[in-house]
């Protein structure tokens, strides 16, 4: 029996087809099998309606920057938590990145990752695989093996390739894949011991500070590479947070410079000054900078400098997020709440509009990991997520799938509502399913 | 001399002492004025009042420190409470207990008042969250040391009668130091004009944000003050080589008395101790006349009486 | 409100203490005088002036802060922001023949503290205890040595002694 699904009445949304309007969408066995108006005649017996009037109909959402925490730290989350979080936050594809323990630096490593995400099966799992062996910087790793098992990228994140040798050699390398190669820009001699944005707060809290000009240097100095060499090689700056970085990226675009850069909720939404009460909820790598910064960030998402929109899920526990602000991890786990979160920064004052969101966090990043995704053409995959554009909500992090709580954002009330997210055809999230049965128990 | 009484029918509410960003001049003053009535008790031939009797008051030091130990464990014993010590090096590598199992581990254990030294800013404040115990900061990273500075503003009312107008120089290590920022808030709330002085190298960023003045020149300033608090130097805090060498620092900014010279001639000379002898203060000045660090010392005593007393007596009214 | 002892029976009223005082310690060359803050403390200073001029000696005074000493300190039950001041005496108190001055007896708790305060700081060869009014109400077998005057008033009313030193005349009223 086929698999066969659709979606009515929804105003469908999918930039890279230039698709805007009241349509529906057919899904035939995982694969999107038609766009337009399907009509009553679409309506089949056998097959699952879904209407969808007053929502927005999108390609599945790819958030290419996750930390599933497997292997290692299962504790803080797992690949199937994770993955259910991803679903409830409308991603149907993730890219992980690979500073678990072990890193994920050889073929072996990418494909137990897949294994575990085809398992939990939620969403798409992905992996970037370590630029080095180990994440150490020193040796490349095996790329080339990793890039045949699947890899959809490289990125030694939570630290940057201190060594501006290995990161050419890195580079060179990896244009024989046509992978992208991503960069947690920051110099860590530089970085020092900072836990939190150097300025005033930093300053009159008596924490040590994180300079933005140790990620704005190490930037600066891999575009330097990147022109040098001039390889068919793409890079991309993770979770840029200066206006220094913005500056730097929207020079080398103008320069032709092959270069794409993500930024993250919380470098969109959140000022330095939220460390006052020492929360290490707030505590996170890049950390939370100035306003001028946030409104850098803001300008250069409208101005289409900054390509994707990720949420860095970084998940941890709160035994260690109870520590000291000096010495709890660095991260926070949005990914539930991104898209109203992204809508909150973005949408509400005005910057984009829904089509422009949808890009940034579809298509663009689709294109960037280099799968074909992100996009609803005939015979594409069948992911689709549902937003209800309309509904308000407040953020509860007991509602969270994920394993961990380490959220900011708690109590916040946000516009816009993952109502439903589809993976290859199946329902994997439901929200109406889940809010009937909570009317129904609250009888 | 006599001090002004502004404070009279002032109420305190605070449990927890954390900074002193967060208290008004009017609480800053109170704890003086209390203070002022605690100063007797330590020259009795018997140095105890009962009003903390019964009371267990833990000394949660995680840093080496001697000196406000010593003073807060004198203060809580004039105060008859009882004292127990909880002296711990951290490391950050050993995955020991954490701040918040330790400390609830010792409020299981019926304890009243925590006086918290910390090598974490904030780690004041993330007790007073989570334990209902009062929380004296005794220092905090680089955050605040309000006792500290508390003291120093006590010792310079006792000897110039009023902070209102006077100028002062804070000298030394001001990025790395938690002293110079209770000071600058305690010291401008109560009317002062402060003076950061240091090498750039050693000044936090965005210092200009901050309501002092800066200045890298002690030579320049010196003529000005009438008080200069000379920070101590701390190699262990600083990291890195913020000036090439002792000699050069001191040749800057040590308080040499060929310096003193040129200061005005009822300057008050502090310091936070303990001093490095011939690196920020040479010794003929930290002996001479003009200085008062012994007196901050004793000061520092009938300080913190009168804070521990302050927050029990706030704890009190609220249980 | 009604006043009950105006400025000049205040003044009688002292001068008379005062010549009980000096009559009982003629032979006490080691007489020192120590009022209790804050009203106790002006009116010590009046009763050690007056005593020194009747007995032709210096008397040394000083004064006492109780608060540190107050059985209601850490009471949850009495909101009051507890002033604790100096307490000054000049004098070493070991041996000496003690006025302890206090404004009014009421429950006699005060007064307790202040022997508590002051046996603290030495041990004088006596304490007696003299205050400018004294009513009913005693909840600690205390007894004054001197007393000014006896105030009949009932269990809810205040007295209120008012000194030229700190307030603006000298009066006894009942609130």
């Amino acid at each position: 029996m086929g698999n066969e699904l659709l979606i009515r009445n929804g105003r469908v949304i999918d930039p890279a087809n230039g698709v805007d309007g009241i349509c529906d969408v057919l899904i035939l066995d995982g694969k999107v099998a038609a766009v337009g108006r399907v009509g009553d005649a679409g309506a089949k017996p056998g097959r699952r309606i879904i209407d969808a009037a007053g929502k927005l109909v999108v390609p599945g959402l790819i958030d290419m920057h996750v930390h599933f925490r497997e292997p290692g730290d299962d504790e803080e989350e797992t690949i199937a938590s994770g993955s259910a979080a991803a679903v409830a936050g409308g991603f149907t594809s993730v890219v992980c990145m690979p500073n678990t323990k072990p890193a994920i630096d050889n073929e072996t490593h990418v494909e137990y990752i897949h294994r575990k995400g085809r398992q939990a099966r939620k969403t798409h799992v992905y992996t970037m695989g370590a630029i080095t062996k180990g994440r150490e910087g020193v040796e490349l790793a095996e790329m080339g093996f990793m890039a045949e098992a699947g890899a959809v990228g490289f990125t030694d994140d939570g630290s940057g390739v201190q060594d501006a040798s290995v990161m050419r050699r890195a580079l060179k390398y990896a244009a024989m894949f046509d992978q992208v190669v991503a960069q947690h820009c920051e110099d860590r001699a530089y970085a020092g011991q900072g836990v939190m944005n150097a300025g005033y707060y930093a300053t009159i809290l008596g924490l040590p500070g994180l300079d933005g000009l140790a990620e704005e240097a190490m930037l600066w100095r891999d575009i330097q590479l990147l022109k040098k060499s001039r390889l068919p090689v793409r890079y991309h700056a993770q979770h840029i947070s200066t206006a220094g970085a913005v500056e730097i990226v929207r020079a080398a675009k103008a320069q032709g410079v092959p270069i794409t850069c993500e930024a993250t909720p919380h470098h969109l939404l959140l000022t330095d000054d939220c460390c006052a009460e020492y929360d290490t909820n707030y505590k996170v790598n890049p950390p939370i900078r100035g306003a001028a910064d946030v409104e850098a960030l803001r300008q250069a998402v409208r101005d289409g400098v900054i390509d994707v929109l990720a949420s860095d899920h970084a998940p941890h526990l709160q035994s260690e997020k109870e520590l000291e602000f000096l010495t709890a991890p660095f991260g926070i786990a949005a990914m539930e709440c991104a898209l109203s979160l992204y809508v909150k920064a973005l949408i509400e004052p005005g910057l984009l509009d829904w089509p422009a969101l949808i890009r940034l966090m579809a298509a663009n990043p689709g294109r960037i990991i280099g799968v074909d995704k992100g996009a609803l053409g005939i015979g594409k995959q069948g992911d689709v997520t549902i937003i209800d554009p309309d509904a308000r909500y407040t953020i509860d992090v007991n509602t969270f799938r994920s394993k961990s709580r380490n959220c900011p954002y708690h109590g916040w009330k946000v516009r816009a509502k993952v109502e439903m997210t589809i993976v290859g055809g199946e329902v994997r999230f439901d929200n109406r399913r889940i809010e009937n049965r909570a009317q129904t128990l609250d009888r | 001399m006599a001090l002004k009484r502004k404070s009279r029918h002032f109420n305190w509410t605070r449990k927890h002492l954390l900074g002193l960003r967060e208290l008004s001049e009017e609480e800053i003053t109170f704890i003086l004025d209390t203070a002022r009535g605690f100063e007797e008790i330590s020259k009795r031939s018997v140095k105890k009042a009962p009003p903390l009797r019964g009371k267990v008051v833990v000394n949660l030091f995680f840093e080496d420190s001697t000196r406000t130990r010593n003073s807060f464990t004198l203060a809580a014993q004039r105060l008859s409470a009882d004292v127990v010590e909880f002296t711990k090096k951290l490391s950050s590598v050993s995955k020991g207990e954490t701040l918040l199992d330790t400390a609830r581990n010792l409020e299981a254990l019926g304890i009243d008042i925590v006086v918290i030294r910390h090598e974490a800013a904030g780690a004041p404040k993330l007790l007073a969250r989570n334990i209902n115990a009062c929380v004296v900061n005794a220092g905090d990273g680089y955050c605040e040391h309000p006792t500290q500075a508390l003291l120093d503003t006590y010792t310079i009312r006792r000897k110039r009668g009023t902070l209102e107008g006077l100028k002062i120089a804070i000298v030394g290590d001001i990025a790395h130091s938690r002293v110079a920022r209770s000071d600058m808030w305690a010291m401008t709330k109560l009317g002062a004009e402060v003076t950061f002085v240091g090498p750039p190298t050693l000044m936090p960023a965005e210092v200009s944000r901050l309501p002092v003045k800066v200045s890298y020149s002690l030579d320049e300033v010196i003529e000005h003050v009438d008080v200069v608090n000379m920070l101590r130097i701390q190699f262990e805090r600083m990291g890195g080589n913020p000036f090439p060498s002792v000699r050069e620092y001191s040749h800057y900014f040590g308080l040499t008395a060929e310096r003193m010279k040129r200061a005005k001639p009822d300057i008050t000379v502090m310091h936070p101790g303990p001093i490095n002898r011939g690196l920020e203060v040479e010794s003929e000045v930290a002996d001479g006349p003009n200085s008062v660090i012994l007196q901050q010392v004793t000061n520092g005593v009938a300080v913190r009486m009168a804070v521990l007393f302050l927050v029990n007596h706030a704890a009190a009214q609220r249980a | 409100m009604k006043t009950i002892l105006d400025s000049e029976q205040v003044g009688r009223i002292l001068d008379d203490m005062c010549s009980r005082i000096a009559a009982d310690t003629r032979s006490k060359p080691n007489v020192a005088v120590i009022g209790v803050r804050s009203r106790g403390e002006q009116l010590g200073e009046r009763l050690a002036m007056c005593l020194a001029g009747k007995l032709g000696r210096e008397v040394p005074s000083g004064t006492l802060d109780i608060t540190l000493y107050r059985d209601d300190l850490n009471s949850p039950q009495s909101h009051w922001q507890p002033q604790v001041r100096t307490t000054e005496i000049g004098f070493d108190i070991d041996d000496k023949f003690i006025i302890l001055v206090d404004d009014v007896l009421f429950t006699g708790r005060s007064t307790r503290a202040a022997m508590d305060a002051l046996i603290d700081l030495g041990r004088p060869e006596a304490i007696r205890l003299a205050v400018l009014v004294e009513r009913a109400g005693r909840e600690f077998p205390i007894q004054a040595d001197y007393v000014g005057y006896h105030a009949d008033v009932k269990g809810d009313e205040r007295i209120r002694v008012r000194l030229v030193e700190c307030d603006d005349k000298d009066e006894v009223v009942v609130e």
